[in-house]
């Protein structure tokens, strides 16, 4: 038994081809980046070794929407972590209950989680869309013209109109992950607070949220992370623009490169957003570790 | 069980027990029962009604999308959208890359997550738990980061404007979440499976395809999902890989009509739906599998 399972040549074949694709398609290419980010490079002709130049351009002689970007991702991090999860947390207490139509609302919910960005981007262009969008019409149908605008071209409301649509996407995801967290509680441990007669809220607050911290986490974690990495919705909506109103660093980044052929700067951007992923990981970790020791 | 049991205490039906003998049709638990109906329905019509809005559209004529009322059902189903859409507007074709690229990333990753989960968990070498460590990084990785480095790389190989160009990054960044998954499966199978089938004189790769593979069946249904989603829905390296017509993917192909029908919004929306039709299918299909799929992948992460 112990031969067979220690045979190093089964062990190379299982693995390898896997390692092999992964190594190619995500790992090589992390340390290409950080070798191209210290070069000042347009693709095409030579390449000249720069050092960190182009972190100093990108940090500190900063003039191409850049510090708009970090705004923006953390605009949208912030409306993830605290008005996004808060609300699929309130709708999972209330739907977990065992209400009427809990598998429907549950299903209805998550919907818009698994359609393409790209489907959904679409289709809330034409929603937003000033002369026949959906939006424009029912505010004109409810007498409020005057609220009439033209949503993703007015710098002033782009932001806030694709923060509602990301919200509006994602918010089932949430639901459904802490909804499964609540559901794995026993009922009996409700019991006991039931004989003294606890009300919903206090159930909620005293026993169901600390029990489903975990979970909550790992929504945080994933509500912070998808908000540093949002591409698709940006692109298709606004591509950053009007006036880099909605730049993100990924939308930055791909304008850089494929745009303007700043191979190296794109590619300092890049590490950057890589950084930035691993820095609020560690940070979410020393978040909820501090309070599981307070609690 | 347990839900049932919860059914009686949510205070919907608790109002009519102990303490109301006299049944009010508008007590207060009552109007915050409805409150809270009330306001769970308006959320479902917020997620639903931007859908189904989308469907409509794309049966619409422009008289009627850019008419008196945009928001009323359609006068006559006009499937000729479809019908334009598919063949003018080439979704058809888009359509077809799409099922290509993403059943073979489905397929080749499942068989390589499921080799390699094996392989880490049911094995015994020193690296295992490193080879480990290393897969599951990846699920930090963006794949932005990437991006460039492999646009590079897949023009000097001379995969670009392939379907391979598509395929393969598809793959990397689909193994770390399906060996995540895999890994923490094997885990729960007793060791006893490997061991009489050791006695009986079956080689490991026999252990592998005809116990192992049988049994993991559940955990790549779950995978298979998730990869499919993450696949087909995928924009950023379609977009940048592949810019030859005949590879190119449903995102990217919308994208693409968005100029060509910028005022014909029936054809837009029918390719619209057209690409999500199998996304709804299996959603509708297997709807508790879908979601376990997003609840498992999620769990020990």
């Amino acid at each position: 038994m112990e031969k067979v399972l220690s045979d190093k040549k089964a062990i190379f074949l299982f693995v390898f081809p896997a390692f092999v694709v992964f190594a190619m398609v995500v790992i090589i290419p992390i340390f290409f980046s950080a070798y191209y980010s210290t070069l000042d490079w347009n693709g095409i002709g030579k390449s000249t070794f720069i050092g960190i130049q182009n972190y100093v351009n990108l940090f500190v002689n900063n003039k191409d929407g850049f510090a708009m970007a970090i705004k923006n991702s953390f605009l949208v991090a912030f409306f993830s972590v605290f008005v996004q999860v808060p609300l699929a947390l309130i709708l999972a207490l209330v739907i977990s209950k065992g209400i009427k139509g809990e598998g429907f609302f549950r299903t209805v919910y998550f919907i818009p989680v698994i359609i393409s960005t790209t489907v959904i981007g679409q289709l809330w262009m034409k929603i937003y869309q000033p002369k026949h969008g959906m939006l424009n019409k029912l505010l004109e149908i409810a007498g409020l013209d005057s609220l009439q605008r033209n949503w993703l071209a007015t710098p002033q409301t782009a932001m806030a109109s694709v923060l509602f649509v990301i919200i509006w996407q994602y918010i089932g995801y949430h639901m459904l992950l802490l909804y499964s967290g609540i559901k794995a509680i026993p009922g009996d441990i409700y019991e006991a607070a039931e004989v003294d007669g606890a009300t919903n809220f206090q159930k909620a607050a005293r026993i169901t949220i600390p029990l489903i911290a975990p979970m909550i986490k790992v929504c945080v974690t994933f509500a912070l992370i998808g908000s540093l990495k949002t591409f698709d919705l940006i692109y298709v909506l606004t591509k950053g623009g009007p006036i880099h109103a909605t730049e993100v660093p990924t939308t930055l980044m791909f304008s850089n490169i494929f745009l303007q052929n700043k191979y190296g700067y794109g590619s300092a951007m890049s590490i950057f957003i890589i950084l930035e992923c691993l820095l609020f990981t560690v940070f979410i970790n020393k978040v909820f570790k501090a309070e599981s020791i307070t609690y | 069980m347990e839900s049932a049991k919860r059914v009686k205490e949510a205070p919907g039906y608790q109002v009519q027990s102990s303490h109301a003998p006299k049944k009010s049709k508008f007590g207060i638990k009552n109007i915050k029962a409805y409150g809270e109906k009330f306001i769970l329905l308006f959320i479902a019509a917020i997620q639903i009604y931007p859908l189904l809005w989308l469907i409509m559209f794309s049966l619409k004529s422009n008289q009627e999308i850019f008419g008196k009322n945009p928001l009323a059902l359609p006068q006559k189903l006009l499937w000729g959208n479809y019908e334009r859409a598919l063949l003018d507007g080439n979704i058809g074709r888009y359509f077809i890359n799409s099922v290509i690229v993403t059943a073979a990333a489905v397929v080749i990753t499942s068989v390589l997550a499921a080799m390699a989960s094996y392989g880490i968990s049911r094995m015994k070498w020193k690296l295992s738990g490193t080879m480990l460590m290393i897969f599951l990084l990846g699920m930090m990785i963006p794949m932005h980061s990437t991006l460039l480095p492999l646009f590079i790389f897949l023009k000097k190989a001379q995969l670009y404007n392939t379907y391979v160009a598509l395929v393969l990054p598809y793959i990397g960044f689909s193994l770390p979440m399906a060996i995540f998954v895999l890994v923490g499966f094997f885990g729960t199978l007793p060791r006893e499976l490997e061991e009489s089938a050791c006695l009986d004189g079956a080689n490991i790769y026999q252990i592998f395809a005809s116990i192992m593979l049988p049994l993991i069946k559940p955990a790549v249904a779950t995978i298979s999902i998730f990869t499919y989603l993450s696949c087909w829905n995928e924009l950023m390296f379609a977009t940048t890989f592949v810019s030859r017509q005949e590879y190119k993917t449903l995102t990217v192909g919308i994208m693409g009509m968005v100029g060509q029908y910028a005022t014909r919004w029936g054809e837009l929306g029918a390719g619209l739906v057209i690409a999500t039709i199998p996304t709804v299918i299996i959603y509708i299909s297997m709807s508790k599998q879908v979601q376990k799929s997003f609840t498992t992948g999620a769990l020990k992460g």
